[in-house]
């Protein structure tokens, strides 16, 4: 059974059709990219798994549940986290705190309990202080685990982001340009990276990406859209030789290999 | 036995010196400087729950007026002897339940921060569609709905008469001890996990939402603990003015709460107990400005509402220049006091550069 | 209910409906261009009232002179009041505004209190406005329909600045997106200076009418009418100008009417415009004629 599968989903927004009966399933510990030109309802497909948005017509299924329409945070709960297209730390709290909010939705004490420092209350913080010590370590970002969020470098404010959202334990993590504002280095240490997550914790993973050489090395499996439809679907090989993937790239660089 | 570390003999010495001063002060001072210290106690609880709503869940609510309202009126009711409740409901008389009930001051406090916290809870549902300014005036509107009602509703309140002679059991013990309890909820909650995912709704709650975090489970959190206490502070109050009406209970309030909290520094539980003190002290320190007074052989006219005028210009000063306000989302830590004190003490024994922490031993 | 009864209150509605639709229209200018809810609003309207009220109390102008200083002094104040507090602070979150409008509401109101005195004033009705007109059984006073009609020619001159004029282009624009328009030449500071200049002219003009109808003055006389005002313009469908009108009406007349016909609910009126005010935020933000505005994410 698949992991993730959406079914004809249609999303509008008055008169503009963003998302147009866009279908796929997404297996266990897959990894797949969606990539198409700006503008193209990848984000908003996004917004339609995870609750933002309940779509005009169609279903999403995981894992078996119907989803469709369902409060974000319940999604979360069952297994799907994401990361944001612009950086969306939070700014009040610190690097460590910020990747601890991922790990709230499994706190079991109530507020009294907290309220009280009861010893159940003070075992789970502790427990969760040193899961996200653990995480921020596998990142490289331990060292930075009492900083403001938003003063690391824009790379490590990505990496941020990505251990929150695995702080919630999915098992299926949506990355919305993960590699966005990072130099070629940068960026495949970050796909080393999620391969690595990969096979540790036997997730799922798809992404949107604008860069080509990104995707294309990495992602076994490639969704092309355009419109909010889905015009080809394949290996990198597949995608690089499609006519309508071409067309709909053409006058733009990065298809080039940036 | 567990040892202590230094900050905790810190807090209980300060601890025992402030309920020293108390009972010192309960048995010597006189009824004015009391009645400033109470105030002082119930603006420290508004201040602190506005800023748990406001400051550290990000919910611009405006509604503390009616919950203090609801409050106040519980209480009252509640500790007014019959006697007295037949004297005030001279227009209509009162409903039969309440004619004769007559609770101790403490079960007063609970209920009418139970009843207030109720109504409150219902302004989470409102918090969880609306935004910014427009959750603000919802909850404006719903602050003057409940004045409205108790203005109408005669039977219960005594409508627009208000309720005159309630027994003035508020003393420092009741009105600092809920502050107490308060600060310390207050602190509690938002420095633990579950204060993380109040800051976290309050810095952007759509990503808070996408990691799981319930919005309407939080924000209902945040609004009752602050109606809760708001009502208690209601009830305290009724208890020590002696009287009270709907008009008390203005939005004016409200806007005075949003004034002393921001001041004190949004996200700063210190920053608001020291604006309440500094407010309500400034406030009776400035009171003869609005009689008329001498200086030399001029009698200068007073000038009514002259300390409001400068409260709310000092507010805005503050919201264009500083705003930040006074600890901006600092809160008082004892190493901060203990490194200023060795820093001084480094100054006048030319021991160590000032600035230099010599306090490093923790244990 | 008899129907000259019924078209009396029906009058009244309308002009009450006119004040509101005159205070509302400055929210939804305000709204439209800086999505802020200017709290202090309303007490422009008090302002332009007071005003009035000097020029004739104690420089013994006449009223067709009074009246025409009043809104434009008035206009001003209402742009003194954006440069200085709201001005600075819009690059800021916008949590920041918020308070700020909180706090020189709050400012405004407390030094009508110490410079005006807190006890109300009565107001000069100019004699024409007095005069008690008899169409058949129906017994209205002359201010009712000078309120009505002043105000229908108010709007109409809005209606020509906000769709004829370049300036009103350029409001219009600067509501679509500020950023934008700002990009393309738009002087976006002096069109929010006159936004303001002319959302707080008709307030003006509302707090000048509505001294009128009372006859009194306040402080304070500007914050009910100030908040229904709002509620009118929510209801029409913030940031609509057209919508701020009907909105207006419609609560005017729905507040007449209300207490025409459950008088014992008479005390309840204000209850009642602030629950139509959260059953609409809650269930139909975007009023009447408002269009809904997605938040991209």
């Amino acid at each position: 059974m698949a992991l993730l599968k959406l079914d004809n989903t249609v999303m509008r927004f008055g008169g503009l059709t963003a998302v147009n009966k866009f279908s796929t399933e997404i297996s266990d510990n897959e990894l797949c990219a969606l990539i198409g030109p700006n503008g193209s309802g990848k984000t908003t497909i996004f917004n339609i798994i995870t609750g933002i948005y309940t779509p005009t017509s169609g279903s999403i299924r995981f894992n078996g549940t119907e989803i469709t329409g369902m409060r974000p945070d319940l999604i979360t709960k069952l297994g799907i986290a994401r990361t944001f297209q612009n950086i969306r730390l939070f700014k009040g709290l610190n690097v460590v705190e910020n990747v601890e909010v991922g790990h709230h939705l499994r706190l079991k004490s109530d507020p009294m309990s907290a309220i009280l420092s009861l010893p159940g209350y003070k075992e789970e913080e502790a427990n969760i202080r040193k899961e996200a010590l653990e995480l921020l370590g596998s990142l490289e970002l331990a060292h930075l685990a009492y900083e403001v969020a938003t003063s690391l470098p824009y790379g490590q404010q990505r990496k941020l982001e990505i251990a929150r959202a695995l702080a919630t334990r999915p098992r299926l993590l949506l990355l919305d340009e993960p590699a966005a504002g990072m130099n070629p280095k940068e960026a495949e240490e970050l796909m080393q990276f999620i391969l690595h997550v990969l096979e540790t914790f036997k997730i799922s993973v798809f992404l949107i990406e604008h860069q080509m050489r990104v995707v294309m090395g990495i992602c076994p499996r490639i969704i092309v859209i355009d419109h909010g439809e889905t015009i080809a679907e394949g290996t990198p090989e597949e995608i690089q030789n499609n006519n309508r993937v071409i067309e709909a790239y053409l006058g733009v660089d990065d298809y080039a290999g940036n | 036995m567990k040892k202590l570390s230094r900050n905790t003999i810190l807090s209980i010495i300060a601890l025992a010196a402030i309920v020293g001063f108390m009972v010192y002060a309960e048995n010597t001072f006189n009824p004015y400087l009391l009645r400033i210290l109470n105030l002082c106690a119930v603006y420290t609880i508004f201040a602190v729950t506005f800023n748990l709503v406001y400051g550290f869940t990000g919910q611009f609510s405006l509604g503390h007026a009616g919950f203090a309202a609801i409050g106040a009126y519980i209480g009252a009711l509640l500790t007014m002897s019959p006697a007295q409740k037949q004297a005030n409901f001279f227009l209509e008389p009162i409903v039969p339940f309440l004619a004769n009930i007559e609770l101790p001051f403490i079960l007063a406090i609970i209920v009418g921060g139970l009843g207030a916290a109720l109504v409150g809870s219902l302004v989470a549902w409102p918090a969880l569609r609306l935004k910014g300014d427009y959750l603000a005036i919802a909850t404006l509107g719903f602050s003057e709905i409940i004045r409205v009602l108790l203005v109408n509703m005669q039977p219960v309140t005594n409508g627009a008469l208000g309720l005159k002679g309630i027994p003035d059991y508020t003393n420092l013990y009741w009105s600092w001890g809920t502050a107490a309890v308060c600060i310390f909820v207050c602190k509690r909650l938002v420095d633990s996990n579950y204060g993380h995912a109040l800051k976290a709704i309050r810095d952007d709650e759509i990503v808070a939402e996408a990691l799981g975090v319930s919005l309407s489970y939080h924000k209902l959190l945040a609004f009752f603990t602050s109606a809760f206490f708001i009502g208690s502070a209601g009830a305290l109050f009724a208890n020590l003015i002696s009287t009270i009406d709907p008009k008390v209970f203005l939005f004016f309030l409200a806007y005075q709460i949003v004034g002393i909290t921001v001041m004190g520094g949004m996200g700063s539980l210190t920053g608001s107990v020291i604006s309440a003190f500094l407010y309500t002290i400034f406030l009776e320190f400035l009171r003869p400005i609005e009689s008329p007074f001498n200086i030399g052989s001029i009698q200068v006219p007073g000038i009514p509402g002259m300390r409001m005028v400068i409260f709310s210009a000092l507010l805005l000063m503050v919201i264009l220049f500083y705003r930040r306000g006074l600890m901006g989302s600092s809160e008082f830590s004892w190493d901060w006091v203990v490194a200023k004190a060795s820093a001084l003490r480094g100054l006048f024994t030319g021991n160590g550069k000032p600035g230099t922490d010599q306090t490093g031993k923790e244990d | 209910m008899t129907l000259p009864l019924f078209f009396q209150h029906l009058a009244n509605g309308i002009s009450l409906g006119s004040l509101y639709a005159l205070i509302a229209i400055g929210y939804t200018m305000v709204y439209g261009i800086l999505r802020l809810i200017n709290f202090a609003h309303g007490d422009v309207v008090m302002l332009g009232a007071y005003m009035a009220f000097y020029m004739i109390a104690i420089f013994r102008l006449p009223w067709w002179v009074s009246f025409p200083v009043a809104i434009v002094i008035t206009a001003v104040m209402g742009v003194v009041i954006e440069r200085a507090a709201y001005k600075p602070l819009r690059e800021f979150p916008r949590i920041n505004l918020f308070t700020s409008a909180v706090a020189v509401s709050f400012l405004i109101e407390n030094l009508g209190i110490v410079i005006f005195g807190g006890r109300p004033k009565a107001f000069e009705r100019p004699a024409f406005m007095d005069i008690t007109i008899r169409i058949g059984k129906v017994t209205i006073v002359s201010y009712t329909l000078v309120i009505i009609l002043t105000a229908l020619v108010l709007f109409g001159g809005l209606l020509v600045l906000v769709n004829y004029t370049k300036t009103g282009k350029a409001m219009r624009a600067l509501s679509k997106d500020i950023e934008t328009t700002g990009l393309m030449g738009v002087d976006t500071n002096r069109i929010i200076s006159i936004a303001f200049a002319v959302g707080s002219a008709l307030a003006a003009a509302g707090g000048i009418l509505t001294a009128i109808k009372f006859p009194q003055i306040n402080p304070l006389m500007g914050v009910m009418p100030g908040l229904k005002a709002f509620i009118a313009a929510v209801l029409g469908g913030i940031g609509n100008i057209p919508g701020a009108m009907i909105g207006g009406f419609i609560l005017g007349v729905s507040e007449i009417m209300i207490v025409a016909f459950l008088p014992d609910l008479a005390g309840y009126r204000d209850a009642f415009a602030y629950s139509i005010l959260i059953l609409l935020l809650l269930f139909r933000p975007t009023g009447i004629m408002g269009e809904a505005q997605a938040e991209k994410v």
